[in-house]
């Protein structure tokens, strides 16, 4: 058996497909005239085919779903990044309202100084605004974070935001009286009036020839 | 199929978990195949093979785009494994039968949806019976044997996969198939 160690390892070099063709040639005579080789070469590639057979054993059907619940929790922003890839025009919108109630709100919590769109005539009592007897607002009032008391007239609406309209008072008011004291109140109120801005703007780009 | 794996590979990167389960789903057979073919019994092999996918998870920023991702998951898998078997080994390697009768109940894991049809039953029983063997050989020609014969890979690749020179790849793959042959020769 002397033959054996050097050509068992050209053996194993052609199960590698490594062999050379000298190589390949001289194992291939030498097959011819040793049986011991010969056998051992066929007992060797026998072990190969039997290695290579492909095993039909399958993971459970549940494989998948069990490591997915067992992977660290989805970082939140990719989550939602995801569902605004997937839905487009809803994201759009979700964007438009955080933007406008946003800005609204900061409205709302900015401003809690006592303020009135017009001054002329009028008194400031602490925080009641005063509409003294005998004199005429012309045109809309808006009070914030103040009372109202109207003693004289208002030709126009009334708007009080954060405050009340002192009833005692014998004043005169031409048209509506608004009173907003919640934030929900306030948004609708300053929806309003973005939608009022928002067809104004059309108008005017409307009418331009 | 490379490009594809790349791009779910780049989504995984960025957090995305929809991405990850479409890499399980490709790789999970050949994982699971390459545990069963060192560890023999199904149920642990399974259970490894999960574990191997959570790392791969958790460690993916580490994993080089440049480089094959299979190669990379196999080398968890291998190494969960192998260090699997080096815990359970006093009572694991007393003895060839004792080692042999361990991988005799790997069938009898199975899920019952998977039951083989008869004709199968046969070769089914071949599979036992190599799977027996290789259970005997020691764990470091078992690993080298399993990569080359469950998935096929080169001897560049695995010599990657073990972290060992290809010269060495190589004598363990002859030595493995060497001893073997000398187990399988009666069927
Ligand atoms: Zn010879």
């Amino acid at each position: 058996m002397a033959c054996k160690k050097e050509y068992v390892e050209l053996m194993h070099k052609y199960l590698d497909r490594e062999i050379t063709r000298d190589e390949e040639y001289s194992l291939r005579s030498h097959l011819q005239s040793c049986e011991a080789c010969q056998s051992h070469f066929h007992e060797l590639k026998r072990t190969v085919t039997l290695l290579e057979t492909t095993s039909k054993l399958q993971v459970s059907s549940n494989f998948t779903e069990k490591v997915m619940n067992h992977l660290p929790k989805e970082n939140k922003r990719i989550s939602y990044m995801r569902w605004f890839k997937r839905h487009p025009i809803l994201s759009a919108a979700a964007v438009f309202f955080i933007f406008m109630f946003g800005s609204i709100l900061s409205v709302w919590n900015q401003d809690s100084q006592l303020s009135v769109s017009k001054e002329k005539d009028l008194i400031i009592q602490g925080d009641t605004i005063i509409v003294p007897e005998g004199v005429t607002v012309e045109g809309d009032l808006v009070v914030k974070n103040g009372d109202l008391k109207v003693d004289g007239s208002i030709n126009g609406d009334v708007v009080i935001i954060n405050g009340e309209h002192l009833m005692a008072s014998a004043g005169d008011v031409v048209g509506e009286i608004d009173q907003v004291n919640q934030v929900f109140e306030w948004i609708w109120y300053s929806i309003k009036g973005f939608f009022k801005e928002v067809f104004s703007l059309a108008n005017i780009f409307w009418m331009v020839p | 199929m490379d490009t594809k794996i790349k791009e779910k590979i780049k989504l995984v990167k960025k957090g995305d978990h929809a991405a990850y389960e479409d890499i399980v789903s490709f790789y999970q057979n050949k994982v699971f195949q390459l545990c069963f073919r060192m560890i023999g019994n199904a149920h642990e092999a399974e259970d490894l093979a999960q574990e191997a996918f959570i790392r791969a998870f958790i460690n993916i920023q580490t994993f080089d785009e440049n480089r094959k991702f299979s190669t990379w998951l196999y080398r968890i898998a291998t190494n969960l494994t192998i260090d699997r078997i080096r815990k359970k080994k006093p009572d694991f390697y007393l003895d060839a039968e004792v080692k042999g009768t361990d991988g005799l109940d790997m069938y009898s894991q199975l899920p019952a949806e998977q039951v083989q049809p008869d004709e199968e039953v046969e070769s089914m029983e071949i599979q036992t019976f190599i799977q027996r063997e290789i259970m005997g050989l020691p764990d470091k020609y078992r690993s080298v044997i399993a990569l080359r014969f469950v998935e096929e890979l080169s001897l560049l690749e695995i010599s990657e996969i073990l972290n060992i020179p290809v010269g060495t790849v190589k004598t363990r793959i002859h030595r493995g198939r060497e001893a073997l042959r000398k187990r399988l020769r009666h069927i």
